[in-house]
């Protein structure tokens, strides 16, 4: 499988009041070959109860495309401020997205949640593509996505 | 100017505009394919009835989509498993795969980006950008060419390769001139230059909080027609905050899930209905034919970008490098140049040579960068000016009649004009005629008076030289020697010959066709194509002049047959009329659009004495359509030089020919073709009022006496031979 490496050390992906610790976690997302266009990919961190806290990276840089990411798009209201200096390129089938990212400490073990939203054109939208938990045991460990995602891990 | 804005961006782009119409007109198929094959909801079918029959085939549906095309597509999950199909609105089971086609997936990559990313998009938009200058700056020549707007499809003259570029160009450039107009709109929404207002409404913070309302129930979906769904979204299982999200062709909306309430609705923005619009007219989805029509016409370009190189080619070509050409402001001698196709520059390097050898200082320039103040030093200037379309400027005299229309004083140095054209055209050196009057109003001393040069004659231009040169007080001997066309060997395979008796010996020659190339089939070179009318070049041995004869057949013939008068003194004719079946004589042909009989069903009126004969035989033979013709032919003797005269019999009994007259000069009671003519008056008449067209074949005092005769016969229908000159009703070929 190929490997499009988007290496990225962010100092603050998710600004959240109070969350000063910080570690490196890496984030490694591969695509099935689902036989379309670039998927347009958005990561982002949902609290216990559902609400939206924070983006971590979006893949796709045309804000018009960005209503197919549905569940993302409802969060955010379609506010590109949210991704401002996280944003890079679509990801093609088949391949794997690699993003390295500082994230606080107090995201880990309390209850948020880290969701993808994926979109391909002239196929289906996948909102809420994968969401899994972020807890420290559940690092390293692969899922899959519901469409476009055959595994996602993340590592610290 | 406007001709550099059609042939740079058009050289620098050729290549890329072949993709992209190539691959645009490809897709243009599909949205019509689609529209065929994709099972169509019945009218008035309600998007509820739609979402409902949907669900109970596949419970896990998560949306609805349809294309412009009518293309139902349902998308769902079934134990964490995606679905997709197209589904038969009818039912709402799935008759076909929703994968999208890799074809159409592949083009359509290709087309907007060449697999390039942002930067083959960049490239992309600069070819549109450069499609629209060409449509643009194209339409205008081709209005030039014709003569006005209201003349846009005027008939065509000129080689294949620059009437079939133009014959294209104005069927195709509404749709080349829309596409490229389009496709910048969708470069530039993609690259964020134009806003993209967002419509949505916020999404809904108040539900019900209940789950489960039957979709027949939902008063906006059982309100919204099939026809104007884009988009269904179901709630997301599980989620009671979530709703039906509608988008139509009018706007988007919500429903709550448990109670079926309107949730809220917003309108499409004046923006995004443009945009969509613009969408629709660039791919052909949602009006398949307008999307195969703009295919078809894209398919155009590549056959443009071939005839618009070969054109540009072959006008480099003919235009030689000025060698020793003096500074403008040191020379005495100013040449002055009008030309379209470049063969007038063929005629100023001759005459720079020969008046630089006879000790001149000289300089050549075109007519359109005129400005006496550069010319300290001139004793004089000579203006050497082709004539585009009617009596138009040619492209490198553009200006100069305005700018000598405005000179608060001539120069003081005379002034020679020199106009080089054909006669079998109207408005025969139109454009040089309208410089030498135009100077003469501003009251411009006259080194030497008018002149004309019929087609490119080098006879003419040394005539006119000796003149010159008696003005100039030197002795000027201009040898003119056109670039010679590529000739080819012809064989004599039969000869049939007559007059000998009158001492004045005339063949008919037929020689083989050549062998052709498929590249000059390809691009109508050499024999490939040419018809009766069009011009045999003959170059005898021991010249390099070529002499001209007038083709008496038809490449479809499989021969090349010319009339062939013994002339007194000459070279070729003496050559060609000594040829035995077997020998071999080098020729070319030579395209004389301006000497055709035409489409159409309009009677033809063929006039012709002596030698003349063979064009318009030409046309009979070919006459397979049986087209109203009726030939009146010139003499001397009927028993020695009646030309043609069993296969005008023959042709007459097969309906090419209505109607023969013939005139016999030397007979008991002699008769010239004008002389026939007046005999036949009425019948003359009543072929001109059906619509007839004219056409003269043969010597200059045979054209005069008929010009004149037909002035008579013309004039009680108030018409005159000028006014049918005029329409293009009334064409000689003359020598």
């Amino acid at each position: 499988m190929k490997t499009l490496l988007a290496t990225l050390a962010l100092t603050t992906a998710l600004t959240l009041p109070g969350l000063a610790l910080a570690r490196p976690v890496t984030l490694t997302t591969t695509l099935t070959n689902y036989g379309g266009d670039g998927a347009y990919l958005a990561f982002y961190v949902t609290d216990a109860s559902g609400a939206y806290a924070g983006s971590l990276w979006m893949a796709g840089g045309r804000s018009r495309y960005y209503t197919h990411l549905s569940d993302w798009h409802r969060a955010t209201a379609g506010d590109t401020a949210q991704i401002d200096g996280i944003t890079g390129a679509s990801v093609g089938a088949g391949r794997t997205l690699e993003i390295t990212l500082d994230l606080a400490d107090a995201l880990f073990d309390a209850g948020y949640t880290l969701r993808i939203d994926a979109a391909v054109e002239d196929m289906r939208d996948s909102p809420n593509e994968v969401s899994v938990p972020l807890t420290t045991d559940g690092a390293g460990t692969a899922v899959s996505g519901r469409r476009y995602i055959a595994d996602f891990t993340y590592d610290m | 100017m406007i001709r550099a804005l059609h042939r740079w961006p058009g050289i620098l782009a050729a290549a890329l505009l072949i993709v992209m119409t190539l691959s645009g007109a490809a897709l243009s198929v599909f949205p019509a394919a689609d529209r065929l094959t994709a099972p169509q909801a019945e009218t008035g079918q309600s998007v509820a009835t739609l979402a409902a029959r949907i669900q109970t085939a596949f419970p896990g549906v998560e949306q609805i989509r349809r294309s412009p095309s009518g293309r139902i597509t349902a998308y769902w999950f079934v134990d964490g498993a995606p679905g997709a199909a197209v589904i038969d609105p009818a039912t709402g089971e799935g008759v076909g795969s929703a994968d999208p086609n890799p074809v159409e997936r592949w083009l359509t990559n290709l087309h907007r980006s060449l697999f390039l990313g942002d930067g083959g998009r960049i490239a992309m938009a600069l070819g549109a950008a450069a499609m629209l200058i060409l449509a643009i700056s194209g339409s205008v020549l081709v209005a030039r060419r014709a003569g006005g707007w209201r003349r846009w499809f005027a008939p065509l003259r000129g080689p294949l390769s620059g009437k079939l570029h133009v014959e294209i160009a104005r069927l195709a450039v509404p749709g080349l001139a829309l596409s490229s107009l389009t496709a910048l709109w969708m470069s530039a929404a993609t690259f964020g230059l134009i806003p993209i207002a967002e419509s949505a409404p916020a999404f809904p913070s108040e539900v019900s909080g209940e789950t489960g309302v039957p979709i027949l129930s939902i008063d906006l979906l059982a309100r919204t027609q099939v026809a104007a769904l884009r988009e269904l979204n179901f709630p997301y299982p599980g989620d009671t905050t979530d709703v039906f999200t509608l988008k139509t062709d009018q706007g988007t909306g919500y429903s709550d899930q448990g109670t079926g309430a309107s949730l809220g609705w917003t309108d499409l923005t004046g923006w995004e209905r443009v945009s969509e619009t613009i969408y629709m007219l660039h791919t052909g989805q949602g009006a398949a034919l307008l999307g195969v029509v703009l295919g078809l016409m894209a398919l155009g370009v590549p056959i443009l970008a071939t005839t618009g190189l070969l054109v540009w080619l072959a006008g480099r070509r003919s235009r030689p490098r000025i060698k020793g050409n003096q500074p403008a402001a040191r020379a005495e001698t100013i040449l002055l140049v009008g030309s379209e196709g470049g063969s007038t520059w063929g005629f100023a390097a001759t005459l720079h040579r020969a008046l630089s050898s006879a000790g001149q200082t000289v300089h050549v320039a075109p007519m359109s960068g005129f400005d006496p103040a550069l010319h300290g030093m001139a004793q004089r200037f000579i203006v050497l000016a082709a004539t585009y379309g009617d009596g138009d400027a040619p492209e490198t005299a553009k200006g100069f009649i305005e700018r000598l229309k405005t000179l608060a004083t001539v120069p003081a140095a005379p002034l020679a004009v020199l106009g080089f054209g054909d006669r079998g055209y109207p408005d025969y050196c139109g454009f040089a005629q309208r410089v030498a009057d135009m100077a003469e109003t501003q009251g411009w001393d006259m080194l030497l008076p008018f002149d004309t040069i019929n087609r490119q004659s080098p006879h003419d231009f040394a005539r006119w030289g000796r003149g010159l040169g008696e003005a100039l007080g030197i002795d000027l001997e201009l040898d003119h020697q056109p670039v010679l066309p590529v000739t080819e060997t012809l064989t004599l395979v039969s000869r049939r010959d007559y007059g000998a008796e009158m001492q004045a010996p005339t063949s008919i020659l037929r020689f083989a066709l050549p062998r052709v190339t498929v590249w000059k089939r390809l691009t109508g070179q050499g024999f490939a194509r040419f018809e009766a009318g069009d011009l045999l070049g003959i170059v005898p041995i021991g010249s390099t002049i070529p002499r001209l004869y007038s083709l008496a057949s038809d490449w479809r013939d499989g021969f090349i047959e010319i009339v062939v008068k013994r002339q007194p003194s000459g070279l070729c004719s003496a050559q060609l009329t000594q040829l035995a079946p077997g020998d071999t004589a080098l020729g070319y042909v030579r395209h004389n659009p301006g000497f055709k009989p035409g489409k159409g069903r309009a009677p033809l009126i063929l006039i012709g004495a002596g030698t003349g004969i063979g064009p318009l035989a030409g046309f009979i033979r070919g006459n397979k359509k049986r087209r109203p013709i009726h030939l009146f032919f010139g003499m001397r003797h009927l028993q020695n030089d009646f030309l043609y005269g069993e296969e005008l019999s023959n042709w007459q009994a097969k309906g090419y020919l209505t109607r023969l007259d013939t005139a016999v000069s030397r007979a008991d009671t002699p008769s010239y073709v004008q002389d026939a003519l007046r005999a036949e008056r009425g019948e003359v008449a009543r072929l001109i009022r059906d619509g007839a067209r004219i056409m003269v074949c043969g010597g200059r005092g045979m054209a005069a006496g008929v010009t004149e005769a037909l002035a008579e016969i013309l004039s009680p229908m108030g018409l005159t031979p000028q006014a049918l000159r005029a329409g293009g009703r009334y064409v000689e070929d003359v020598y």
